[in-house]
């Protein structure tokens, strides 16, 4: 499955790189990354049909994560990606408003790579 | 025509004893005047017997020019000089009728209807002078009555002036005292405003510390395996990745690092010291700061950033923690106005905050750009002055622009220019000398 990962970061990378060793070796999972929600909406132009997940940081400059997630809600409904948001503050406020916006699943940081992985297994098993 | 000198002089004797009020002079004088005073009477009595009527008239003027001559020399009776003057027609008279009466009878007996009205006339004068100056006194009294109850009352008026004066130059101290306060609590709330920004920041680093060390650790698990099964090739492959992680891991952590050092140089208050500043690199940190910590407080604010340092930009002198809140001010004040203008605007906005370095001639030039609400002409006389502020009550001292204000100008020697237009933009512009 094709991941887009979207934060500012530009280390998350290499993390989630060797994180997903494995998987990405046996070709279950492939990432690409984007640093702003701009350049996420740029690559999703070409390919929204491949991309099956985003995981996306809320607190970004320029385009939030929020404003990124409802653009997608808006611009890919057929099929709508399953976005994840990801985020230091954990808070109710930030909670609520992803939900609100139409996330999936909320994860907060530092990311629990376990927990991912089993998200990702419940994803792949319902299709 | 004899005894009007001694019913004077009794007379005379009597009203001094009644005019004294004072009770030390009373004691002193009392028994004399009213002994004399009846005394007066026994002599004329006495003189009847001896003398003829020029005897006694000459003898009554003597004895009461005495009598005057005495009293004016007593101190004591100074007050009363314009009565015994008053009596002096009357003895004077006397002498001239009794020396006439004795020298010239006849010249006497012609004319002594006149003598006559001569001495009743002084006769009565001294009771006319009496009465006039009676009304004098009484005015006089009445006079220094008022005056004494001015007096009161000015010495009442300033006890409570002087009074009021303390309570004001208290004021005054407390007041002094306040600002100074507030002056310290300012500093401590732009370091309350960095916490939650640099709790933020050095979060980051320290997630990638932990993530990437525990990664490290898995790769070394499957190092071990891979060296097991004799696969060198992947072996070496993911020692450079655990060599690339731990490379990872310093940077964060220094990153970290530097984020506490400058929380701790930020708090303290006047350590003064010029160092030698990389103003990119501390308007970089600030930046950031600014923004998280703004985010901490409202997380539906967001904004654009856009920085244009100069590389080349050299190292200055200056006092960073110093310089830092002075550009932190200026960050939290253009995104504090970016923000009210979404709030107006909406969503079809764009907020926007600039911040640029250049080397302008012998000065550092730190340009600060935001697309917000602008400053109108009015209020732009007045933000450098302390405590003046355009946000609700509570939400700023007020203290920010003119303490950036010191500290560029009278700190380091630079100065400070504001552009804007209202509803438009606002820019600062500050330069230190290299």
């Amino acid at each position: 499955m094709k991941i887009l990962v979207v934060d500012d970061e530009a280390d998350v990378q290499p993390l989630f790189i060797q994180r997903f060793r494995k998987e990405i070796r046996e070709h279950e999972v492939e990432f690409d990354f984007a640093l702003s929600g701009e350049e996420a909406l740029a690559y999703l132009k070409e390919k929204h049909q491949e991309v099956v997940l985003i995981l996306s940081d809320i607190n970004m400059p320029g385009m939030s994560g929020i404003e990124l997630l409802s653009k997608i809600r808006h611009d890919y409904d057929a099929p709508p990606p399953v976005v994840m948001m990801i985020t230091a503050y954990g808070d109710e406020e930030n909670h609520r408003q992803a939900i609100q916006n139409g996330a999936n699943d909320f994860l907060t940081k530092p990311l629990d790579f376990t927990l991912l992985k089993e998200k990702l297994k419940t994803l792949i098993t319902n299709g | 025509m004899g005894f009007f000198q001694f019913i004077a002089c009794f007379l005379l004797l009597n009203r001094l004893n009644r005019a004294f009020i004072d009770p030390e002079i009373k004691l002193k004088w009392g028994k004399q005047l009213s002994l004399s005073s009846w005394g007066m009477l026994l002599v004329y009595l006495a003189l009847q017997s001896f003398f003829g009527e020029a005897g006694i008239i000459f003898l009554g003027s003597i004895l009461l020019g005495g009598i005057l001559y005495y009293l004016y020399k007593e101190p004591d009776f100074d007050q009363f000089r314009f009565y015994l003057f008053a009596h002096i027609p009357l003895a004077g008279v006397g002498l001239i009728a009794s020396l006439t009466l004795f020298i010239a009878p006849d010249f006497y007996e012609k004319y002594d209807s006149f003598f006559d009205c001569a001495i009743l006339a002084a006769f009565v004068w001294p009771f006319a002078r009496w009465m006039t100056s009676k009304k004098q006194r009484e005015e006089l009294k009445m006079i220094t009555l008022r005056n004494n109850q001015l007096d009161t009352l000015v010495a009442q008026r300033t006890a409570e002036l002087t009074e009021q004066k303390n309570e004001l130059e208290n004021t005054v101290k407390l007041l002094q005292a306040t600002q100074a306060q507030l002056i310290q609590q300012e500093k401590l709330a732009s370091l309350g405003e960095l916490t939650a920004g640099i709790a933020h920041e050095i979060q980051n680093p320290l997630n990638f510390v932990n993530n990437f060390s525990e990664v490290s650790m898995e790769l070394i698990e499957e190092m071990d395996e891979e060296l097991a099964k004799g696969d060198t090739a992947e072996a070496i492959a993911i020692a450079n990745d655990i060599k690339q992680n731990l490379e990872k891991i310093i940077h964060h952590g220094k990153r970290a690092d530097g984020i506490v050092k400058n929380m701790l140089q930020h708090s303290r208050s006047n350590s003064g010291e010029k160092q030698p500043t990389d103003i990119n690199a501390l308007a970089d940190e600030y930046l950031r700061l600014s923004y998280h910590g703004l985010r901490a407080k409202d997380k539906m604010f967001n904004s654009n950033m856009v920085t244009t340092l100069d590389a080349a930009l050299p190292k200055i002198n200056v006092i960073p923690q110093d310089i830092g809140r002075v550009l932190l001010n200026l960050f939290n004040n253009a995104f504090y106005a970016v923000q009210q203008r979404h709030n107006e605007e909406g969503d079809s906005y764009k907020p926007e905050v600039k911040v640029s370095t250049a080397m302008k001639g012998k000065f550092v030039e730190i340009r600060v750009t935001d697309n917000g609400t602008g400053i109108s002409d009015s209020v732009k006389d007045k933000i450098l002055q302390p405590f003046f502020t355009t946000k609700p009550t509570g939400e700023g001292t007020g203290l920010g622009l003119s303490l950036s204000y010191d500290i560029v100008v009278k700190g380091h020697g630079g100065t400070m220019e504001i552009n804007s237009k209202e509803g438009e933009y606002t820019e600062f512009i500050i330069r230190i000398p290299a």
